[in-house]
């Protein structure tokens, strides 16, 4: 269970000092859905960091199972992420001179998984996403969607508590955006994971079960009840 | 993982790889040629200062010669009859000790009982100027017409004056002669290890043995042996004695700077200089107290010049010398500065390989890698550039020091002086000649660079050092990179 409270993060711009978010409090529930939505730059991604243990608030605590992610050390963050927490990004972020097989794997490096077990493992996670016919190619080899499916299971490949995903539809059209999303919206469902999402897409919050508005660096709460994606689209 | 990613960014970026490991092949192929061509260079020198000295010989003993005094000649001096006849022929030795001012033979026993000294053996240089030919006296005659002269070499000796006309003159008259100057060396046939003979092998006949302290016997190099159709057998004669070549030398390097080789008394008795020594052979009890031992025998025996070998050393002049010195500065520099911009290269574009991956590697420390490991990568990935790199360098240096040695380029090493003497300076025509001649000796070495292992060692712990520097200002930058970099970069 996450539990942020009054978590404040400022960058410096030069001479300026940006406040990206302002004393934001707000919980989540283990198997949770939100969406968080707002313009570009109100700071989503950056709330998105918080939760994800990738940066450290200013000001403020971001508890994790009881854990201030805010101040315990860099170690001890790097090993909450590798175990519990996957991370899908907008530009898929894969490694582009790794084959998708291998991409997955490196999910599984960090927790000392012996290579036999690891290929095992990765291959399994991209059979579970429709691409078990494509474990030897190279990012370039795939398309867009294709190329997202293998993040998806990089992400979930080591069977995390946490499921984040930034736009993780932003680079992609409208077909498969759908087949994305109920995708990521079976595996919340199958997985029982913590799942937050950040996205600029309004057709996509709209049926999120949580939806966090955050503008300006403040958040605003609304509850929509059951997520609807799976109704809506099919895993193709 | 580790190699599996290691190989696949190498084999992607091959251009940027190439480029890094060029750099450092350069730099260290560089470092090779000026260290085995530097270590030709002194192979080079210790050549030469071993054609004079021998193996063994840590230093000489020598003493300056001193200046001759107002009016008297040095210089040779001949006696001959002029005879009436031209066909009558006539033969003179002129034997002079050069190499110095002679110093007496107890002296080596003195030296020899100096602290940190192994032996000395003490030796004799002479130079022997042989004239032969015929002199014809000239005739008186009342003529007053001018000399027809002499068909012959018009020397000053047949030479008449004319004092007015009408007087009788004496016209034609003449010389006719050769002039054979070699150098002999007095050996200490008891102690043949140390000494002039010590630079040559025997290639023919034998050498001195140790009971032939007064036999009239000779040893001849092989170059004075070959101009002269000496062989093992063969007789000479210097100074009315008659010796019997037992032996031929052929010196171990270059030419020898001694023609014929004489059991020391002899040689004494030539130059009229019983128990006199020209130069003390002297070899350490360790080489690495030499200077210190030069300085005991100085101190503990004055007016002699100790002269080590690398004191020698920095006579050598000519070609040698300037190729050596080109080696040890330009060389060296040339190759410091050629492996520091290496190193920086290679630094700068790992560090630059590693900011155009910000993405990925805040990706894999999104999923949870470790800063060491994702340091790992970098370092890992630049170690491998450092070692081609280094593969390459060790290729290309060892193809230079092979063309080097293949070429073998003659170099030429003049030695400003040798065992400390000047020689002779001489009085008469030509008695400068051989006083000069063991001032300065001109040898002519051919070059070759030996790549010793050491030297590759070096080029290993270099490309490895060079992989490392890239490594770790890479590694630096990536151990620096937050893993909200690779949200960042996209939001």
């Amino acid at each position: 269970m996450y539990r942020l409270t009054g978590v404040t993060k400022r960058y410096s711009r030069g001479k300026e000092t940006v406040e990206a978010l302002r004393g934001i409090d707000l919980t989540i529930e283990d198997g949770d859905q939100l969406v968080i939505q707002g313009p570009t730059g109100g700071g989503k991604s950056t709330l998105l960091q918080m939760i994800g243990g990738l940066d450290r608030p200013t000001e403020g605590s971001v508890e994790f199972d009881g854990v201030d992610l805010a101040r315990i050390g860099e170690t001890r963050l790097t090993r909450v992420r590798a175990e519990n927490i996957g991370i899908i990004f907008q530009s898929f972020n894969l490694i582009p001179t790794l084959t998708a097989q291998e991409n997955v794997e490196t999910a599984l490096v960090p927790l000392g998984v012996k290579p036999a077990e690891r290929r095992e493992r990765a291959a399994e996670a991209l059979r579970s996403v429709g691409l078990g016919e494509r474990l030897g190619h190279a990012p370039a080899e795939l398309s867009g969607g294709q190329q997202q499916r293998v993040a998806i299971a990089r992400a979930l490949v080591k069977r995390p508590k946490v499921l984040l995903a930034d736009e993780p539809t932003g680079n992609l059209d409208e077909g498969t955006r759908d087949d994305i999303m109920a995708l990521l919206e079976g595996l919340w469902r199958e997985h029982g994971l913590t799942f937050v999402m950040v996205t600029h897409d309004s057709s996509i919050a709209r049926r999120a079960p949580r939806l966090a508005t955050i503008k300006a660096g403040q958040l605003t709460l609304t509850e929509q009840g059951d997520g609807r994606y799976a109704q809506q689209s099919s895993v193709s | 993982m580790f190699g599996i990613y290691l190989k696949r960014e190498l084999s992607r970026r091959k251009k940027a790889a190439l480029v890094i490991a060029m750099g450092l092949a350069l730099g260290i192929a560089l470092v090779i040629t000026v260290n085995s061509v530097s270590a030709g260079m002194t192979q080079a020198q210790g050549k030469v200062l071993k054609s004079l000295y021998g193996l063994g010989t840590d230093m000489t003993v020598t003493k300056s010669q001193s200046a001759p005094k107002a009016g008297s000649s040095q210089g040779p001096n001949f006696q001959f009859d002029a005879k009436s006849s031209s066909s009558t022929k006539q033969s003179s030795d002129r034997v002079m000790t050069q190499g110095g001012q002679a110093l007496a033979s107890s002296l080596v026993t003195k030296v020899a009982a100096q602290k940190g000294v192994s032996a000395a053996v003490g030796a004799i240089t002479l130079n022997v100027t042989k004239v032969d030919g015929s002199f014809t006296q000239g005739k008186a005659k009342s003529s007053t017409s001018s000399s027809s002269g002499s068909q012959q070499q018009g020397g000053p000796g047949g030479g008449g004056n004319s004092s007015g006309g009408g007087q009788p003159q004496v016209q034609g008259g003449g010389a006719s002669f050769d002039v054979n100057s070699y150098s002999a060396a007095g050996v200490d046939v008891t102690d043949q290890e140390l000494g002039p003979l010590a630079t040559s092998k025997i290639t023919s006949g034998k050498t001195f043995t140790s009971s032939q302290t007064t036999a009239k016997v000779a040893v001849v190099s092989a170059s004075y042996a070959k101009s002269k159709k000496y062989k093992v057998g063969s007789t000479f004669k210097i100074s009315g004695t008659t010796y019997t070549v037992i032996g031929i030398a052929t010196p171990d390097s270059g030419d020898s700077t001694v023609d014929v080789f004489l059991p020391l008394k002899q040689a004494q008795a030539l130059g009229d200089a019983k128990n006199k020594v020209t130069t003390i052979y002297v070899k350490a009890t360790d080489s690495k107290q030499i200077s210190t031992v030069k300085k005991e025998i100085q101190s503990n025996i004055s007016g002699t010049t100790v002269t080590t070998s690398a004191d020698l050393a920095s006579t050598v002049s000519g070609s040698l010398s300037t190729a050596s010195n080109l080696a040890t500065s330009v060389g060296k520099w040339l190759s410091i500065a050629v492996l520091a911009a290496a190193f920086l290269v290679a630094a700068l574009l790992t560090s630059s390989a590693v900011s155009r991956r910000v993405r990925e590697f805040g990706t894999l420390k999104a999923l949870g890698w470790p800063s060491r490991k994702v340091t790992r990568q970098v370092v890992g990935e630049s170690m491998v550039n450092g070692l081609i790199g280094g593969a390459l360098g060790i290729a290309l240096g060892l193809a230079a020091a092979y063309a080097v040695t293949a070429v073998s380029p003659k170099l030429t090493a003049q030695l400003g002086s040798t065992g400390g003497g000047t020689g002779g300076p001489g009085g008469g025509p030509g008695g400068g000649g051989p006083g000069r001649q063991s001032a300065s000796t001109t040898m002519e070495i051919a070059l070759s660079a030996p790549v010793s292992l050491t030297t590759i060692a070096l080029a290993v712990a270099l490309a490895v050092t060079g992989g490392l520097i890239a490594g770790a200002m890479g590694g630096w930058r990536a151990s620096r990179m937050r893993p909200a970099d690779a949200l960042r970069s996209v939001s």
